[in-house]
């Protein structure tokens, strides 16, 4: 299967007030070690042949991400069976 | 005068943004998102809702709409827009106006009046106002903060493209208080609260929203009595 990853998140400078939710709430979890919560979007798109990097870089940067307040990366998904090995 | 409303899968405030047009003296013609025909309108409304579910970012499906590909070129070339809450976050994702609007910052939805200053007269939507008026109107979103960097917030406010600040209280943390900001030609107008909620005495807080409405109108008469006056030298 010929899978890209794209992962979006927002730029440092964005606040990210979901993430500060979340980083507020682990107190009650018991975790007080944890400084910063920030929270992205992965996308996984699945070409019919082979992972075209340039289509889904194009694809991202219309669509998937806002270069105003998101950055994103992209990579090719290993084979799961070669991620167990 | 002709306004167009469109209305997007999950648009909800289509209806109410044609009848303050109505109100206002225009005739409303309903656009279509699959239709990239304007049928000859004057002034178009992108209303508020949920285009699309809003599905990856607000606005970001519907800024590939079959009609936001007439309606993009057509601003550009001077036709006055409307963009109101989900249509001001499609302006900006179509890059007709800069910045974005993301997740309130108390990430509650904030659903209330809202007083608003008016800061810039000079645009298509707001020459019926006066500078520094005070308006009330509902404003009712979840992603209604509003973003840009420093460079872009310092340009806006240097060239006089805020268009309207929340005072008494900001509602989603939008940076400098900013509700509604404009294009560099002033004919792209994004506001975040709900002028189309404010235009009758039995539903609105007030009558202020209906401003935007005769702005535009006045600023349509305004265009073709100088264009009729031009034929004539």
């Amino acid at each position: 299967m010929a899978r890209v990853v794209v992962d979006v998140m927002l730029k440092p400078e964005i606040l990210d007030p979901q993430g500060q939710a979340v980083a507020n709430a682990l107190p009650r979890l018991g975790v007080t070690d944890v400084s910063s919560v920030r929270i992205g979007r992965r996308i996984e798109i699945e070409f019919a042949g082979e992972p075209d990097l340039d289509r889904a870089r194009e694809i991202a940067d219309k669509l998937l991400a806002n270069p105003v307040i998101e950055d994103f990366t992209i990579h090719v998904h290993e084979d799961a069976s070669a991620e167990v090995v | 005068m002709r306004i167009g409303v469109v209305t997007f899968p999950g648009s909800l405030d289509d209806g109410d943004a044609a009848r303050a047009a109505r109100i206002a003296g225009a005739d409303v013609v309903r656009l279509w998102h699959g239709d990239p025909d304007l049928h000859g309108v004057d002034a178009v409304v992108l209303p508020g809702g949920f285009s699309y579910g809003d599905a990856l970012r607000c606005g970001a499906i519907a800024r590939f709409a079959p009609v936001m590909e007439s309606l993009v070129d057509a601003a550009r070339g001077g036709l006055p827009v409307l963009g109101i809450c989900n249509g001001f976050q499609i302006l900006c994702e179509a890059h007709l106006l800069p910045g974005a609007l993301t997740r309130n910052q108390h990430l509650h939805f904030r659903n209330r009046d809202q007083f608003l200053r008016v800061e810039s007269t000079d645009t298509a939507w707001t020459n019926g106002f006066t500078d520094g008026q005070e308006i009330l109107i509902p404003v009712k979103n979840g992603e209604g903060c509003y973003v840009a960097d420093q460079r872009t917030l310092d340009q806006l406010e240097a060239e006089g493209r805020v268009v309207a600040r929340y005072i008494r209280g900001n509602p989603n943390g939008s940076q400098r208080d900013i509700a509604a900001i404009t294009n560099e030609a002033g004919n792209v107008v994004g506001i975040m609260p709900h002028p189309e909620h404010a235009v009758e005495t039995l539903t609105g807080p007030s009558l202020d929203g209906l401003g935007f409405f005769t702005s535009v109108l006045r600023a349509l008469a305004g265009a073709s009595a100088g264009a009729h006056a031009g034929g004539h030298q």
